[in-house]
């Protein structure tokens, strides 16, 4: 046991320790909570900084995974399941991501949560914990595990925690997921059986697996690509969510409380496009050359329609919840022109609307606190109460809308430029272009509520007198408004991290180089 | 390469003087403010000229003799074969850009230091004016089109802040308002300009200006004139795609309506970057990419056709303006119109020589015009001015330089930028058909008068007219037609009359009418310079050469250096009689102002040049309001909610028993359901601690 092959483990479980310790040490019934409160945001920073070796140690050169851990978990009866878990440049920023959106979306909701706190905070940790996992996971059916273990207290945070419509939302976002995750466990029984059958190898293992598919051990006739690929990518475009099965996510932001929407919009959705960059292109590369035009046309689309929609909500969590149908349908489009800058480019657009519409669900979730409502026509010159707030405000409004120097501008041109130089692309142009008409679109959704939110004259005198951020509110947004600057200044520092492994995953002619944790004698 | 850490100092002054005012300027008091703000432009400014002799001594570089200044600073974004280093370069387009840019923005921030006095926000102010120093060095100085795509949108997002500066003001026209107009106008330029950088990529493979120039120059033939040159995804393509790109910065046809808005910013911002320098922007970028541009006829027809256009239509517009800053800034568009013919004709030396002079004049009427402002107690309408020589002598007596040398009086720096302009025109060989210079120049000739006109009547209206601010004319202008300056609406009260303004206005003044008067004589056309004996009187042409392309015989493009050294033989007649003509078109479009307007300044012109061809109407109608339409009744209301959320509702109802044991599970069973999801997690962590770690 080194330090190397545990820390990745410790990440992944000391928030379900947590969450055992919250569910043993507190009392239920309310009384006063900030012990458990206090406990469980403790805990989500010892993970945030266990986590940041992984950023620090990680060898930038290396294609393969890092950190691996791995034990033989199940072995019965045939079926051969393992303990595998590690990161590659790909999943590394995913989980810092998620390590450092949990304690703040903890601390926002210090106050809003009053009910069944004690739940509320087991049911985060243990969501953590999935999320760590699902992007941690190199066994496909341990990240099948994870994968459904997050499911669930999304479900319950929404259901018990949201808003009026709390029910309808929470089992619209279940249906939609389930059908998704059952499609993708008839995947990857099927991947396992073929691995067994061409091999003789019979493993859940997806280095393994990428690996024999991409030296020819296991060949995957075009059409069987296609089903597994359909299966996987339904999985996943559901999470995305890409345009037509996007409509449970507005409802589920809408009703979710902050915290919920926070870790959905940063963290959940990113399941989706990281399980195509894992998954879908690596392992079924030619369905994925031969799908990728009929997949653009509905991300290009979902870019403008998710911006048009937006452009005319009256509810702020809602406009912001179709910005991400937009935004997300960029990370899509750039996977899919299957270039080295396009799949950096959806990286980073996914870290970037992370935190830029992190902090916008936190902000919101701010004067929802002060005002109790979300319509845009109840606020107006915010900018004369509460000046901080409305720079912070004002600098995420930029991020998100991509302004150069700030993190969305990065992910946006990489994604654009891979787009139109790809050569696997038919028509690669013209997909590039309309994309590009979102630097428009975002500019009008996003300056148009700010305008509403936060210029002009005070209207409504219930907003004349709104506090300016309390120091608890500072601590939760600043740190996000700063990373957008340093990602947006030097985005070099996290590219060049996650350039070996992507560049992989789209190298059909030259083979993953073998890792390290790999055991290739065990094939025959 | 002669490298040098000057550039870096150029830029990070003023961006250290926004932070620093940004984060402690709200407990400063106005003094240290507006000394932070002044300096760091200062520093700026006097680096510049370090800079700009030090360019002058080093050796040319490369088969073209450009001699460069490299200043790397660090890597921004590098992933694969794109590359685009955060790198600064100075030659000498970019050393004459910064040197009148941080000469004029030095001159304007000490203007403010008084205009902005007592204003709320005064830090706030400062802190965006330096944030918008830095961003316009950056975007003159990037060595690739990355950075200069950062700059671009820097100063975009510094409009922005400074158009809303008096962000509590509500109403269709008001400052928050025109700011989201400015910022959104100009994004819709921006597609075309990322799209510019793409092909540019893919094309040449970088996007280093250096290596864009070298891939044009390398194309052996120019692309045919002809519409379907655009489908090429060539020279003529990518000069296009800029060239949008720059009609949403430069505020040309047809994305000039946002200008006009912008003057809802304080005045000083209206003149430091709605005339001086960030409107030129555009100008800057056909310059900075000339070699693309004379390889693709196509755009440059294109170019010379819009800028005509647009000279003349917002010289109809200014003509029947009440506003003061509102003529002088259809007076800008119709400026950089004649720019952007200069570029489209091939004389990208001239164009880039006309910014130069207009940043002086332009600049220096703005300011005179924001002395007035202030005179006036923020009053605009100059149906409510007049006679104000006896009370404001020193902003009359500069604004009057500033007036004449816009209308192109001899001698003058409008004068001599503008006649090269007009006589490039004329004898331009970049259309294979000579007559297109001829109908372009009428244009030119016919803008100048009116350019005139328009001039000698705010000047007349303003200035020397009776006295009319305390009559009531009853007029009903809407405050939606007002560029206010953000007061909402004073003017003068009764019994109070007009005041001089404070040194450090009428300072800048008088320091930016000397400008204008001779900063025309580093650029004295040719034929001029000849008359008088001065070969190569033409300094700034000279100086610019190596860096911009030349354009050859009837389209078809020379290799660069060839043209250079076998001139067009110089018609010295042709360039003197049309020089002469020049200064008749001044004399008569003055003389014509003053038989108009010197009886009836309130005379009424056609409603529709008040109206601005309406062409914001036109947009709103045919444009805005039908993109809303469709986002809410149909995408939104009828396809998300109707069509895919009506089908998931059905398949839902279908299975009505699952939903209800999920409802029934969440009311009771919360606790048991973590509880079991506790167990199963515990397990497994439990079997990996048992079983141990494997490798």
């Amino acid at each position: 046991m080194t330090f190397e092959n545990t820390i990745l483990t410790l990440v992944m479980f000391v928030p379900l320790l947590g969450a055992i310790l919250v569910a043993l040490y507190g009392r239920s019934e309310d009384g006063n909570s900030d012990g458990i409160k206090k406990l469980a945001i403790g805990v989500t920073v010892v993970t945030f900084v266990l986590s940041l070796p992984l950023a620090i140690l990680f060898d930038a050169k290396s294609a393969g995974y890092q950190f691996i851990a791995r034990a033989g978990w199940i072995d019965a009866a045939g079926l051969k399941v393992d303990y595998h878990v590690g990161i590659d440049g790909l999943s590394l920023w995913l989980v810092l991501l998620t390590t450092l959106i949990m304690p703040i979306a903890l601390l926002a909701s210090y106050s809003a949560i009053t009910k069944r706190i004690r739940e509320y905070l087991v049911l985060m940790l243990i969501l953590e914990t999935g999320m760590i996992g699902v992007f941690c996971a190199l066994d496909m059916f341990l990240f099948y595990v994870f994968w459904e273990v997050m499911l669930i207290p999304m479900y319950l945070i929404i259901g018990v925690w949201g808003g009026e419509r709390r029910i309808y939302a929470s089992i619209k976002f279940v249906l939609y997921t389930m059908i998704g995750s059952l499609l993708m466990l008839v995947a990857i029984i099927a991947l396992y059986l073929m691995h067994g059958k061409a091999t003789g190898f019979y493993t859940f293992d997806i280095p393994l697996i990428t690996q024999s598919i991409a030296a020819g051990m296991l060949m995957i006739p075009l059409d069987t690509q296609l089903w597994l690929f359909g299966a996987f990518a339904i999985a996943f475009l559901i999470k995305v969510p890409l345009f037509p099965f996007h409509t449970w996510l507005p409802d589920a932001h809408v009703e979710a409380p902050t915290a919920g929407s926070v870790i959905l919009a940063s963290v959940l959705l990113k399941m989706g496009t990281y399980g195509l960059m894992r998954f879908n292109v690596p392992m079924f590369y030619e369905a994925s050359i031969s799908l990728a035009p009929i997949i653009c046309v509905f991300a290009v689309f979902g870019i403008v329609y998710g911006a048009l929609v937006a452009m005319v909500q009256p509810d702020i969590k809602k406009l912001v919840a179709y910005s991400s149908v937009s935004h997300l349908g960029f990370c899509v489009l750039g996977i899919f022109s299957l270039t080295s800058m396009g799949m950096q480019g959806a990286l980073y657009q996914m870290l970037a609307h992370g935190l830029s519409t992190g902090a916008l669900f936190l902000i919101i979730g701010m004067i929802y606190e002060r005002r109790h409502t979300r319509q845009i026509s109840e606020f107006g010159g915010l900018a004369t109460p509460m000046p901080q707030f409305s720079t912070l405000f004002m600098i995420t409004t930029f991020a998100s809308i991509g302004l150069p120097l700030l993190c969305g501008f990065v992910g946006e041109i990489l994604v654009l430029i891979g787009t139109f130089t790809s050569t696997t692309l038919e028509g690669a142009k013209w997909f590039a272009a309309v994309a590009a008409t979102a630097m428009v679109w975002g500019a009008v959704y996003m300056l148009w509520m700010f305008q509403r939110v936060v210029m002009g004259d005070v209207t409504n005198p219930e907003n004349a007198k709104l506090p300016d951020l309390n120091l608890r509110e500072k601590v939760v947004l600043v740190p996000l408004v700063v990373l957008m600057i340093v990602m947006g200044v030097y985005p070099v520092f996290f590219t060049k991290r996650s350039q070996p492994a992507l560049d992989a995953a789209i190298q059909k002619s030259s083979p993953v180089p073998p890792q390290k944790a790999q055991a290739p004698a065990r094939m025959p | 390469m002669n490298t040098t850490t000057l550039l870096g100092g150029i830029i990070f002054a003023p961006l250290i003087g926004a932070l620093v005012l940004g984060l402690f300027g709200k407990r400063m008091n106005e003094r240290t403010v507006g000394l932070i703000a002044s300096a760091t432009v200062g520093v700026s400014f006097v680096l510049a000229i370090i800079a700009f002799t030090t360019l002058l001594g080093v050796a040319p570089e490369g088969a073209e003799g450009i001699r460069r200044l490299h200043n790397p600073l660090f890597p921004w974004i590098e992933v694969g074969s794109f590359k685009a280093p955060f790198d600064l370069v100075l030659d000498p387009l970019s050393a004459l850009y910064v040197v009148f840019v941080t000469g004029v923005g030095f001159l304007i921030h000490i203007f403010a230091t008084g205009y902005m006095h007592g204003e709320g926000g005064y830090y706030r102010f400062f802190c965006y004016m330096n944030l918008f120093m830095f961003n316009m060095l950056v975007l003159i100085l990037g060595s690739n089109m990355l950075v200069m795509f950062v700059g671009w949108e820097g100063v975009g997002l510094c409009s922005y802040l400074l158009i809303g500066f008096y962000f509590q003001q509500q109403g269709p026209a008001f400052p928050n308002q025109s700011a989201k107009k400015a910022f959104i106008v100009n994004r819709i330029g921006d597609v075309a300009f990322a799209i510019a950088i793409m092909l540019v990529f893919m094309k040449a493979g970088s996007i280093e200006f250096a290596a864009v120039n070298e891939w044009a120059r390398s194309l052996t033939a120019a692309e045919p004139m002809t519409v379907a040159a655009f489908g090429l995804g060539g020279a003529s393509t990518i000069a296009l795609l800029m060239f949008i790109g720059a009609t949403g910065k430069s505020a040309q046809i047809p994305l000039f309506v946002w200008l006009p808005d912008a003057m809802a910013g304080p005045t000083p911002v209206s003149a430091l970057i709605h005339a001086a320098t960030m409107v030129t922007a555009g100008v800057y970028m056909v310059a900075r990419t000339s070699e693309v541009f004379v390889k693709a006829p196509s755009a440059m027809f294109v170019v010379a056709t819009i800028g005509a256009l647009t000279a003349l239509g917002a010289a109809t517009i200014g003509l029947a303006q009440w506003d003061i800053k509102k003529v002088l800034a259809y007076s800008t568009v119709s400026q950089l119109g004649y720019m952007f013919l200069a570029c489209g004709v091939g004389a990208f030396g001239a164009g880039v020589f006309h910014v130069v002079t207009h940043a002086f004049f332009k600049a220096l009427l703005f300011l005179g015009s924001g002395s007035v402002i202030l005179g006036m107690h923020h009053e605009q309408d100059m149906r409510k001015m007049g006679g104000l020589r006896k009370f404001m002598p020193i902003t009359h007596a500069t604004m009057a330089v500033g007036w004449l040398a816009i209308c192109g009086f001899p001698l003058l720096s409008g004068f001599f930028s503008k006649d090269e302009i007009l006589y490039q025109t004329f004898t331009t060989n970049a259309f294979a058909n000579p007559v297109f210079g001829k109908i372009f120049w009428g244009i030119g000739a016919l803008t100048a008068i009116l350019t005139a006109v328009y001039m000698t009547r705010l000047m007349v209206l303003t200035f020397w007219t009776k006295e009319r601010w305390h009559d009531d004319h009853g007029h009903d202008h809407g405050h939606a037609d007002h560029a206010d300056d953000g007061h909402g609406h004073h003017g003068l009260a009764k019994g109070e009359t007009p005041h001089e303004s404070p040194w450090s206005m009428t300072l800048p003044l008088i320091v930016l009418a000397i400008a204008a008067a001779v900063g025309g004589y580093v650029g004295v056309p040719n034929g001029l310079g000849h008359l008088v004996g001065i070969e190569n009187s033409n300094m700034v042409e000279h100086f610019l050469e190596p860096s911009v392309a030349h354009v050859g015989s009837h389209g078809a493009v020379a290799g660069h250096g060839v043209e250079a050294a076998a001139p067009v033989a110089h018609d010295a007649t042709l360039e003197l009689g049309l020089t002469a003509f020049s200064i008749l078109l001044a004399l008569g479009g003055i003389g014509v102002g003053f038989w108009i307007f010197r009886k009836n300044p309130l005379l009424k012109l056609p409603k529709i040049l008040e109206d601005k061809w309406r062409v914001d109407e036109l947009y709103e109608a045919t444009i805005i309001h039908p993109i809303r339409k469709l986002s809410e009744s149909i995408l939104w209301k009828a396809v998300d909610v109707r069509s895919i959320d009506g089908l998931v509702n059905a398949v839902a109802d279908g299975i009505r028993g699952l939903g209800g044991t999920m409802r029934y599970l969440q009311s009771g069973l919360t606790r048991s359901y973590v509880a079991v999801i506790l167990l199963g997690a515990a397990c497994l962590v439990g079997y990996f601690l048992v079983q141990g770690y494997v490798k």
